[in-house]
């Protein structure tokens, strides 16, 4: 009996053991099989000429990567201006400052945000924001815009990440220390004084790796930001000016690929870039992460 | 002076929160109000008919059944993977060891992998295999995603499981596997919302079925026959410069919407109702 229950233990042991690894694996195995499918366009171009380049022209044989790259970092990089500030104030607000009342509203509210398919933010996007870009917005500052831009991408996304950013942020602040706060306002500073000088300055090193974070969500970003920032295969120099990241590239185009030479392992590459700084952002971010949280003893 | 800036950023906070709840609301009312025109019941119960790309009758039955194939299945599979890991993660591995911080690392990272890389990696092993886009390349594909995104929303709720209730299980003779039951019946409330959140993730995921499961017009009848699915239906009709399949896309956007919303309301009122036998 007691055989049997011991055996059963170690089987059911075993068998776990191998799904961790497998399933841990899965990182590995993605990493070097994009690398070998990507590796045909390795041996007609060099790294920086194809990450350099800005003549994208499939069809006679010319990759690069220069202004889907390029694309990609506007669209980010205004995603998270806009965001951040709103996820910080949010979270500051929903931690510090409102009753546990409020936070029953906001909260559903967020999970609202966080459910809702990248296609349904696209939809959205084109219909109210690159028709009020093109309309409202773009008129003040260039002469004509189709509405399908940098910015109109950047809105969508910033508002995608949002709820990530302050899920992130509102873990951060209620794992700095109470004693802290409690310190600060007995010597008299007032809570904003407390919340920019103890609470933000303790938990600095999170912050930014939530925003790395949140970055590396917004770079893989596909669906939404296909639909809405125009997809021309040029450098942006505005935010009025349409764009064509990374992922909106390997959505358009792979599939009917495979007729000219090199071009499936152009877009593998394109896979490729975007796994690799997705890995890197995410490894150091997390490895701050979770350092700030065994630092406070969660 | 601290004191105006005190205020300034306490309104500047309630003006953040309240953004937030801005955005909650335009994109619910936009979906909801374009949808709405756009619904009838025969875009829910049909199948599309001839010329419907042109404007034409016919619904989008094929990609609903599409995507409920498709995440039923993924679900099945990913819940069979990832509950051995969770508990192996919490119950068979010492709390504070390297070895769970690196699987958990590893599983954050791939929570991190965007869909449309899984997407364009399930589809070079595809051809490699020498598979066409079909239902059991979707399903593969959809498992792969939503494996990280279970195991870790599991693992969170299996971490706050209390260490005392293992230990008493331990004192009374139990070995490691038949304390899973035990703490089985404590989580098992949290692995229902963390499934149901997951399946919200699934069914939403456009960039990861495109090339794998493909799309049709019809339901799929085997595994290797290609499968529409909603967020793709979405997508192709919306790009259609004809007003009527703009308009059915409006549909199926809120038809997404509509099963996406009650997955996550079901899920807070699982937690809600069935954590009261929950020891703390």
């Amino acid at each position: 009996m007691t055989g049997i229950r011991i055996l059963k233990e170690k089987v059911a042991s075993g068998v776990m053991f191998i799904l961790t690894l497998i399933t841990m694996l899965l990182v590995v195995v993605m990493g070097i099989g994009l690398f070998i499918k990507s590796a045909p366009v390795f041996e007609s171009y060099s790294l920086p000429e194809l990450l350099f380049s800005s003549s994208w022209k499939p069809v006679k044989g010319e990759f690069g990567f220069f202004p889907f790259i390029m694309g990609t970092l506007w669209v980010t990089a205004f995603a998270v201006i806009i965001a951040v500030p709103v996820s910080l104030l949010t979270a500051i607000y929903l931690t510090e400052y409102a009753k546990p009342n409020v936070r029953k509203y906001v909260f559903p509210a967020l999970d609202i945000l966080a459910g809702l398919p990248s296609v349904i933010y696209g939809v959205w996007g084109s219909l109210l924001i690159v028709p009020l870009i093109a309309e409202k917005l773009a008129p003040h500052f260039v002469e004509f815009s189709t509405g399908y831009t940098v910015l109109a991408g950047a809105i969508v996304l910033g508002v995608m990440i949002l709820p990530l950013l302050v899920s992130l942020f509102i873990e951060l602040f209620t794992s700095a220390p109470e004693e802290l706060r409690e310190a600060s306002i007995s010597l008299g500073a007032t809570k904003w004084q407390t919340t920019k000088c103890v609470v933000l300055r303790k938990t600095l090193p999170g912050i930014i790796a939530a925003i790395v974070l949140a970055v590396s969500r917004a770079f893989g970003e596909t669906i939404a930001v296909l639909m809405v920032c125009g997809n021309l295969p040029e450098v942006p120099h505005s935010i009025f000016n349409a764009c064509y990241p990374l992922p909106a590239l390997i959505a358009n185009n792979y599939g009917d690929m495979l007729s000219l030479p090199l071009y499936d392992a152009a877009l593998m590459f394109a896979a490729l870039i975007l796994f690799v700084v997705v890995l890197l952002f995410n490894l150091v971010s997390r490895i701050v992460l979770y350092r700030m949280e065994r630092n406070y003893g969660l | 002076m601290r004191f105006i800036e005190e205020k300034i950023f306490k309104t500047l906070m309630i003006l953040a929160t309240l953004t937030v709840f801005a955005f909650v609301i335009s994109i619910i009312c936009t979906i909801v109000i374009k949808g709405w025109h756009a619904m009838n019941w025969d875009m829910i119960t049909k199948l599309p008919g001839g010329g419907f790309y042109v404007g034409k009758g016919g619904g989008f039955l094929n990609a609903i059944v599409g995507s409920l194939y498709i995440v039923g299945a993924s679900t099945v599979l990913g819940l069979i993977i990832s509950i051995p890991v969770v508990f192996y993660l919490n119950i068979y591995v010492k709390r504070r060891s390297k070895w769970a911080y690196v699987a958990r690392m590893s599983y954050d990272v791939l929570f991190g992998i965007p869909s449309i890389v899984y997407g364009a990696f399930g589809f070079a092993i595809m051809i490699y295999f020498g598979l066409r886009a079909s239902l059991s390349g979707g399903i593969i594909v959809i498992t792969l995603l939503i494996i990280p995104i279970f195991i870790r929303s599991m693992d969170e709720v299996a971490r706050q499981f209390p260490r005392d209730i293992l230990d008493v299980a331990y004192s009374l003779g139990a070995t490691r596997f038949e304390t899973i039951s035990v703490a089985l019946r404590q989580i098992a409330p949290g692995i229902a919302t963390a499934t149901l959140l997951s399946i919200g993730r699934a069914i939403g995921d456009a960039a990861a079925v495109m090339f794998t499961a493909g799309y049709t017009d019809r339901i799929p009848e085997s595994l290797s026959q290609p499968a529409a699915t909603l967020p793709l239906s979405v997508f192709f009709q919306l790009s259609s410069p004809i007003k009527e399949v703009q308009d059915r896309a409006y549909a199926a956007a809120l038809t997404l919407t509509v099963i996406v919303l009650i997955l996550s309301i079901l899920g807070r009122y699982i937690t809600r109702r069935f954590s009261k036998n929950k020891l703390k």
